[in-house]
């Protein structure tokens, strides 16, 4: 029994003297109710709608207000023609754009009902059915008030719910594109980090770094392999989705695969970034795991939208390369816009990509110290 | 002639096909300095572990310290002393730490191993080192205080695979007075190395080579055999017979 | 001759620990240069400094007359690095690591294969087989063959024999020895005291510090006492008593006897009737010449 204690006496020592172990048991579990607790909601703040009004008349005017002053929505435009529900719906905002047709108050008045549409961005299922549900529940209540007014009992305004881009709110088109997302990063993040922290490890960066390779020609010469099996990845991938979820590609599968390679070039900088201040594989990985599954999976938008989370964890948000391309690649795979709705995002990986680099550069050392 | 405390008669070790130890018949007795010698590979390492009970053999009868190494292995451990090169103590824990460690793992009683480390630490001139981390000190003294540990149960036997590795060469010869001391006092000593002139220190060597034992006797008669001066040239003869390379003389 | 190797009072530190402190010696050119020394000496950090892989904190380096802080591209092309563990690409094939390092530096297998002919010899026969399958003697003939490949003026070996039986580590100084016609500079570290014996000159170094340099039969001389090797049947008491003898200055094992220097330099004619009162009889007592490692010996005392 003694020997037993005197094991389990041994085994907290160890615990308590080991920061990174202390970490695991305690910070993680923290960091990870912070941001579930926070990230997570069903509700939603907000969120961007857009209108067309055709008839602008007081009707119209105050079920706007209400749904404005709900405190879930904010608005963003006023739209003129229907053309305008396509271009404002792909530049990303707007999450539903509601229709009011012509003459829309008198023909409550004279006919007993009058027809609005809700037309909202399919490409996020959840976001849309939320908010749609929620402009739905507005206008029932805004229905009940005036049906004093109007001829007959029971006057009607009746909502049509359109779902653009992915008419039968399928999950999986939120979900590909996210996948993607998480695994490129990953998988390119790790791959990169974990090749050159095996040569530190192993002894062989040591020879290296005496021979005439020039670091540049050692980053990109680790580099180059990941980056072409990574596009063969892509594609595959692709071609996956296509076949068993009959996910297409709206937009210019060009410039997806162009996106992509950026994507690919990021995030293999990134793992460089992270073997430059890794000593060992074991390090290596746990970052490019640990440190970039969580925050992508939650704060890049991938399931649960941005614009629902309080404003730190957005501003958070910002960082992280993901969130940019999750942008990009639903808006070519899904809205099936072109590179002029995305190309404040693209600019951002650029930058990203271009500040791992000139990092990673600057941080490897040509010596042992 | 003293007690006969490690037996083994026609030992085979099998890995699937591989065998790494072929038919091996030695024995080993009481207060013996025994030394086990041979290149990597040859099956030394293997050997160790299943005198160790850390490894069952495939065949053969294996006696230590009177317990049979198949069937009773747990009674082997409870009766001998182990320290490997690779890691002997808790680098994340004290010294003393260590020692109530070993000592309560091993069974004995908390007065005796309060006694036997005061003991252990005046010997070794470091009483001013009991709270100090093993990660902290210099690599001879963790070896001179991973052998203490070793044998602070004072076992009948106790195994040392490659002990004195990269140490300086006054460590080495503290060390090596360690265990004549451990010797003296009727403990049995196996133990395996690289370093040839160490093997002089051995009342009795064996060399291994291929799985085998291919030599077996005093260093000073093992030398008269092969008309050696040292078992370095010993061991270069048996392993290349027809075409030895010049030995490293001297020193 | 233009000298190899110049280091004037280097000195390292990592953190509080002093690991290299005053290092000045010079190598000459075709020599076999051989740092003696016990692991944590300093041996790898100054080969890492003369590699050009870690910078010095205190003093300079000149390395092929170039200064080895500002010189070190044109160094990295000249030297001829070995790093302890070998350092092979586990799961390339000997062919492969053979061909990746002569790439790297620009040169191809056949250009100098001369030069390694007798050591790759050795191995070609499994030259399909993956470095990570071979035994260590294996691996240290691939790795020297790597570090040769491009005809290097410098070969810096660290601890090339460590962990690596006693007929290869004979073996791999009898191929340094021939590398000597090529005009090849060889630094050696090694924690073996008899590999002292073949080098051209040694510099013993313990604790980051250089204790004696010179050739190794020098160094041997340098011994300042009369030695003595003294045998009996019991070694182990015969220490305990020889320790007890008053006119005895130190006594080391050294495998069948013991070692011993006397404080007047001779044993005395008391001395067998003492042991034999230690009961220890039939004693053997011959005067012997000193070896490198009780020169080494004598020095750490000195220093301690």
């Amino acid at each position: 029994m003694r020997r037993f204690l005197g094991f389990v006496k041994k085994e907290f020592l160890h615990i308590f003297r080991d920061p990174r172990t202390l970490f695991l048991l305690f910070g993680i579990p923290a960091v990870q109710i912070l941001l579930f607790g926070f990230v997570v909601s069903q509700d939603i703040k907000n969120a961007g709608v857009a209108f067309l009004d055709l008839s602008k008349d007081e009707v119209t005017q105050k079920l706007t207000d209400r749904i404005i002053s709900s405190g879930f929505f904010r608005q963003t435009d006023n739209l003129l023609t229907y053309n305008d529900i396509d271009k404002v719906l792909k530049k990303g905002k707007t999450k539903a754009v509601i229709v009011y047709e012509d003459n829309f108050g008198r023909n409550l008045l004279e006919k007993g009902k009058a027809s609005m549409s809700i037309i909202a961005d399919g490409s996020e299922p959840n976001t849309a059915t939320l908010v749609t549900n929620y402009i739905m529940a507005i206008t029932v209540d805004f229905n009940r008030e005036i049906a004093g007014n109007a001829a007959g009992s029971g006057s009607l305004i009746t909502p049509e719910v359109r779902m653009f881009y992915n008419p039968e709110l399928k999950g999986h088109f939120m979900f590909v594109p996210g996948v993607i997302t998480l695994i490129l990063i990953l998988i390119c993040a790790l791959m990169t980090s974990v090749t050159i922290t095996r040569e530190k490890e192993f002894g062989t960066m040591e020879v290296l770094l005496v021979s005439p390779l020039k670091p540049l020609q050692i980053i990109l010469g680790k580099v180059m392999p990941y980056f072409i099996l990574s596009l063969i990845n892509v594609i595959v991938i692709l071609i996956l989705s296509w076949f068993v979820f009959g996910l297409p590609v709206k937009g210019s599968i060009a410039l997806l695969l162009a996106e992509s390679m950026l994507y690919i070039l990021m995030s293999l900088s990134l793992g460089i970034l992270i073997s430059t201040v890794s000593k060992t594989m074991q390090q290596a990985i746990f970052i490019s795991l640990i440190g970039l599954m969580l925050p992508t999976i939650l704060l890049s938008g991938f399931i649960f939208p941005v614009e629902n989370m309080p404003v730190v964890y957005r501003w958070l948000c910002t960082i992280i390369p993901p969130r940019y391309f999750i942008i990009i690649i639903k808006s070519i795979m899904i809205k099936g816009t072109g590179f002029f709705y995305v190309w404040k995002e693209t600019l951002v990986l650029v930058v990203m990509t271009l500040i791992f680099i000139g990092l990673s550069v600057r941080n490897f050392k040509i010596r042992l110290e | 002639m003293n007690d006969i405390v490690i037996s083994v008669r026609n030992l085979v070790k099998k890995f699937g096909d591989f065998v790494a130890n072929d038919n091996l018949s030695f024995e080993v007795y009481s207060g013996e300095i025994f030394g086990f010698l041979g290149a990597n590979g040859a099956g030394k390492t293997t050997a160790l572990r299943i005198l160790s009970g850390l490894s069952s053999p495939t065949s053969g009868e294996v006696m230590v310290a009177g317990y049979d190494a198949k069937k009773e292995p747990e009674k082997i451990k409870k009766n001998i002393g182990y320290m490997c090169q690779k890691f002997s103590l808790y680098e994340d824990l004290t010294v003393k730490e260590n020692t109530m460690l070993y000592g309560g793992i091993y069974g004995m009683s908390l007065p005796l191993i309060r006694k036997r480390t005061a003991e252990l630490m005046a010997k070794l001139n470091f009483s001013d080192y009991e709270n100090k981390l093993i990660s902290d000190l210099p690599l001879g003294m963790k070896q001179k205080l991973a052998f203490s540990v070793a044998v602070l149960h004072e076992p009948k036997i106790v195994f040392l695979d490659e002990p004195t590795g990269g140490v300086d060469p006054v460590t080495r010869r503290q060390f090596w007075e360690m265990i004549y001391e451990a010797a003296s006092r009727g403990i049995t000593v196996f133990v395996t190395t690289h370093y040839m002139d160490e093997a002089e220190y051995c009342d009795r060597i064996s060399i291994m080579s291929d799985g085998k034992i291919v030599a077996l006797d005093t260093p000073a008669n093992l030398k008269k055999q092969y008309n050696a001066e040292t078992v370095e040239e010993v061991f270069i003869k048996i392993a290349r017979p027809d075409n030895p390379p010049s030995p490293l003389k001297g020193g | 001759m233009q000298k190899v190797i110049e280091s004037f009072g280097v000195g390292k530190k990592f953190g509080a620990t002093q690991a290299l402190n005053d290092i000045s010696f010079e190598v000459n050119e075709s020599e076999i240069f051989g740092f003696i020394g016990p692991d944590g000496a300093g041996k790898t950090t100054l080969f890492r400094i003369i590699a050009t892989l870690l910078l010095p904190n205190e003093g300079g380096m000149k390395v092929l007359g170039l200064d080895a802080t500002t010189g070190f591209k044109e160094l990295r092309s000249n030297i001829g690095y070995m790093p302890g563990r070998f350092s092979l690409y586990q799961d390339l094939s000997v062919e492969e690591n053979l061909n990746f390092y002569a790439t790297v530096f620009g040169t191809t297998v056949q250009e100098n294969y001369d030069l390694i002919s007798d050591i790759y010899s050795h191995i070609e026969p499994f030259k399909k087989r993956l470095a990570g399958k071979l035994s260590g003697g294996m691996k240290q003939k691939l790795a020297l063959s790597c570090a040769l490949i491009h005809k290097p003026r410098l070969l810096v070996l660290d601890e090339p024999t460590t962990g690596v039986d006693a007929v290869s580590r004979s073996e791999f100084w009898s191929m340094l020895a021939k590398l000597r016609k090529y005009n090849i500079t060889i630094i050696v570290s090694t924690p073996y005291m008899d590999e002292a014996m073949k080098c051209d000159r040694v510099a013993l170094i313990q604790n980051g510090r250089i204790l004696s340099i010179d050739t190794p039969q020098k160094i041997r001389e340098g011994f300042s006492k009369r030695l003595y090797r003294i045998r009996a049947q019991d070694k182990y008491k015969l220490i305990i008593a020889l320790r007890k003898y008053p006119n005895t200055n130190t006594a080391y094992p050294f495998g069948d006897s013991i070692h011993v220097t006397f404080i007047d330099n001779a044993p005395g004619d008391s001395l067998p009737g003492f042991l034999e009162s230690e009961g220890i009889p039939g004693v053997t007592i011959e005067e012997s010449g000193a070896g490198i490692e009780d020169r080494f010996l004598e020095l750490m005392e000195k220093t301690a």
